[in-house]
């Protein structure tokens, strides 16, 4: 794996050039260091899981790059440009989407409208046309209710379009976050472990969809998750955290034989 | 029997998104437009227009601005009588400034100019939320009250300190003034109604109105999908503010004639309000109209029945009006906590699938 330079996974799948750099990234809550010094990339097209026990500092990395936490130290980098402290929503128009490890849908909302929210930041009409609808508005509502029907189809959540999402099952709020998040067409998305608390058919119906997302649409995906199995059958590489800090970093089958892993991790019962 | 989606295919998204997709919902709303324009006028007479239908009329305007505010975007107002103020005052001030212009622009204009004054008391929101939100805007009103209260400049030194409505015509007809006629007056205000109810349904439904109910919903999602907070609560703040000035400008020019401000606009108007969207139901344009009717046609209905039917004397059916009231809101607050439109909407669900339900 040279830096710099692309590679072809073992299932044939061509990963590219770095999409999203940290470096030398150092977070702390007053006394408490969330995260120590961590660097690493992510490259386009590739599925990047992040692992690590409870506590680690692997959601707070994910709130570093989408603008929630604003790390004391160190850089960021996306798209080969040095990014200056950002909003959130910023960071959204440049094309990075999440979910989020408890979900955050718009629970006075439907599935379908959900996911048209996604959409916002494609969505272009002024507001005074919005006003008369008529005409650009209209037009661009029904261009882009066509993508998001597209998304629906793809999600397998035809049937609860028009259901408020405060009266889905636990898995399924799960999906339909993921597909408010792909609404946004997004380059990088962030997944805050997707599979949490599903059971096995969910957590393979849900790594189907993930898979399929960064097949079909090339999509670049960075998740957190616990479940090994999934990790390591999903994932092209592999960065683990312990306390704040980088333990290893690598391909699956290299951060399973990493001792250090192996000890802070792996060989210790967790959950 | 007639209430029936079955056979009505969408075969398009647009049609999928308009505003009544129940072809027996277009025609009912065609009816009531069609009998509002076109039949009320003929039949109008001054109690009917000056007790239900005007004031009906600029509350709905009025609620369905702080619905959007609240309602769709989950900021709570009690501003509402001082922002109601503001578009009067402006009327007031636009009318004597300049008399040549068309009261239909005279309104309009009072819309823009509260709008900007919410934009302004709206800034507090971007830090605080919820109840602390709901005291700032209680300081907005009385302050407001105050401050047209205390400066002279805002009602042109007048010895009462009061304002009133100079005669306006419109097509040659009077709308303002003692000598409007009820017609001229329940048009004019109608006209009002009717276009901005589209706005609202429009602004709602689309992007702007989306990025509304994302902040309402869960506002650090929001955020990630790309939602300014600034511009969202900013923007709901302007276009509510444009609304409750239009209707306090009508409030003014076309109902009252006459203010003087701490009476016509203080904080029980906020608190009316606030009930109408409550009972009506938060989120919902239909639930504006529907809020807006009820509350107007509360005393109305107690005078009539209570005080004209069964012979109360009047203050105990006032203060019976306000234990219903009360009454009322718990009630939806707790049962129904989208009001009258989400009870409505039950009602056609069931009506869909009578007399065969499973
Ligand atoms: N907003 C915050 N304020 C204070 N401390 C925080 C904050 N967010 C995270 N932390 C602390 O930072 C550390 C890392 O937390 P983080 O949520 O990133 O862990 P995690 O790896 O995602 O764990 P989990 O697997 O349980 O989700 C923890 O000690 C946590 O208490
Ligand atoms: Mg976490």
């Amino acid at each position: 794996m040279m830096d710099g330079g692309s590679f072809v996974t073992p299932d044939g799948r061509t990963i590219g050039d770095v999409l999203m750099e940290v470096r030398n990234i150092t977070l702390r809550f007053g006394g408490v260091v969330a995260i120590k010094d961590i660097s690493f990339d992510i490259r386009e097209g590739e599925i990047r899981a992040i692992i690590g026990p409870n506590g680690a500092g692997k959601s707070s990395m994910l709130n570093v790059i989408n603008g929630f936490y604003h790390p004391q130290d160190g850089e960021i980098w996306f798209r080969g440009a040095k990014r200056g402290p950002m909003k959130p929503h910023a960071i959204a128009h440049q094309g990075i989407a999440r979910t989020f490890q408890n979900i955050a849908l718009f629970k006075g909302m439907s599935t379908l409208d959900n996911i048209m929210t996604g959409r916002f930041t494609k969505m272009r009409v002024p507001w005074w046309q919005q006003a008369i609808w008529t005409g650009p508005a209209e037009r661009e509502e029904v261009e882009n209710r066509e993508i998001v029907e597209k998304i629906i189809d793809f999600l397998e959540i035809q049937a609860i379009r028009k259901t408020p999402v405060g009266r889905l099952p636990y898995g399924l709020q799960k999906r339909v976050e993921l597909g408010r998040a792909l609404a946004a067409e997004p380059k990088l998305l962030l997944l805050d472990e997707p599979m949490a608390g599903m059971n096995v058919e969910e957590k393979e119906d849900m790594s189907r969809f993930i898979l399929d997302v960064n097949d079909e649409f090339g999509t670049t995906i960075a998740l957190i998750e616990h479940d090994m199995g999934v990790v390591m059958d999903i994932s092209d590489r592999v960065v683990v955290l312990d306390y704040g800090q980088k333990i290893g970093d690598g391909t699956p089958d290299e951060v399973r034989g990493n001792q250090d892993v192996i000890d802070a991790y792996l060989g210790v019962a967790h959950d | 029997m007639f209430y029936r989606e079955a056979g009505d295919f969408k075969t398009s998204y647009a049609a999928d998104g308009q505003t009544f997709p129940i072809a027996f919902d277009r025609w009912r709303y065609f009816a009531v437009l069609a009998i509002a324009f076109l039949v009320v006028p003929f039949t109008i007479n001054e109690y009917v227009a000056s007790a239900v239908l005007i004031p009906f009329l600029i509350w709905s305007i009025i609620a369905i601005g702080l619905n959007i505010l609240t309602g769709y975007c989950g900021q709570v107002s009690l501003g509402t009588g001082g922002f109601m103020a503001v578009g009067a005052y402006a009327a007031y001030k636009i009318m004597t400034a300049a008399p040549e212009l068309n009261i239909f622009f005279v309104v309009l204009l009072s819309g823009g100019v509260t709008a900007l004054v919410g934009l302004l008391f709206g800034l507090p929101s971007l830090r605080i939320k919820g109840f602390y939100l709901a005291v700032a805007t209680l300081a907005a009103q009385f302050f407001l009250v105050w401050l047209f209260n205390r400066v002279p400049w805002f009602y042109n030194n007048s010895a009462s300190g009061q304002i009133n409505a100079p005669d306006r015509t419109l097509g040659g007809f009077l709308i303002t003034g003692p000598n409007a006629t009820p017609e001229a007056k329940y048009l004019f205000c109608l006209v009002f109604v009717f276009g901005m109810a589209w706005l609202a349904r429009n602004l709602t439904r689309g992007r702007l109105g989306r990025s509304w109910m994302a902040i309402r919903d869960m506002d650090i999602a929001a955020e990630i999908i790309g939602v300014n907070p600034l511009k969202a609560k900013l923007s709901a703040f302007a276009v509510s503010s444009f609304f409750v000035g239009v209707g306090g400008a009508l409030f003014f020019t076309v109902y009252l004639g006459a203010v003087e401000v701490g009476e016509a606009f203080g904080i029980n108007k906020s608190f009316l309000a606030l009930f109408m969207i409550i009972i009506g139901g938060l989120g919902s344009i239909f639930g504006s109209f529907a809020g807006a009717a009820f509350i107007v046609l509360l005393p109305v209905f107690m005078k009539n029945v209570m005080v004209g039917g069964f012979g109360w004397p009047t203050d105990i059916a006032t203060h019976f009006e306000f234990v219903i009231l009360g009454a009322l809101i718990i009630v939806f607050l707790i049962a129904e906590p989208h009001g009258l439109a989400a009870f409505w909407r039950t009602i056609k669900e069931k009506l869909r699938l009578w007399p065969f339900p499973h």
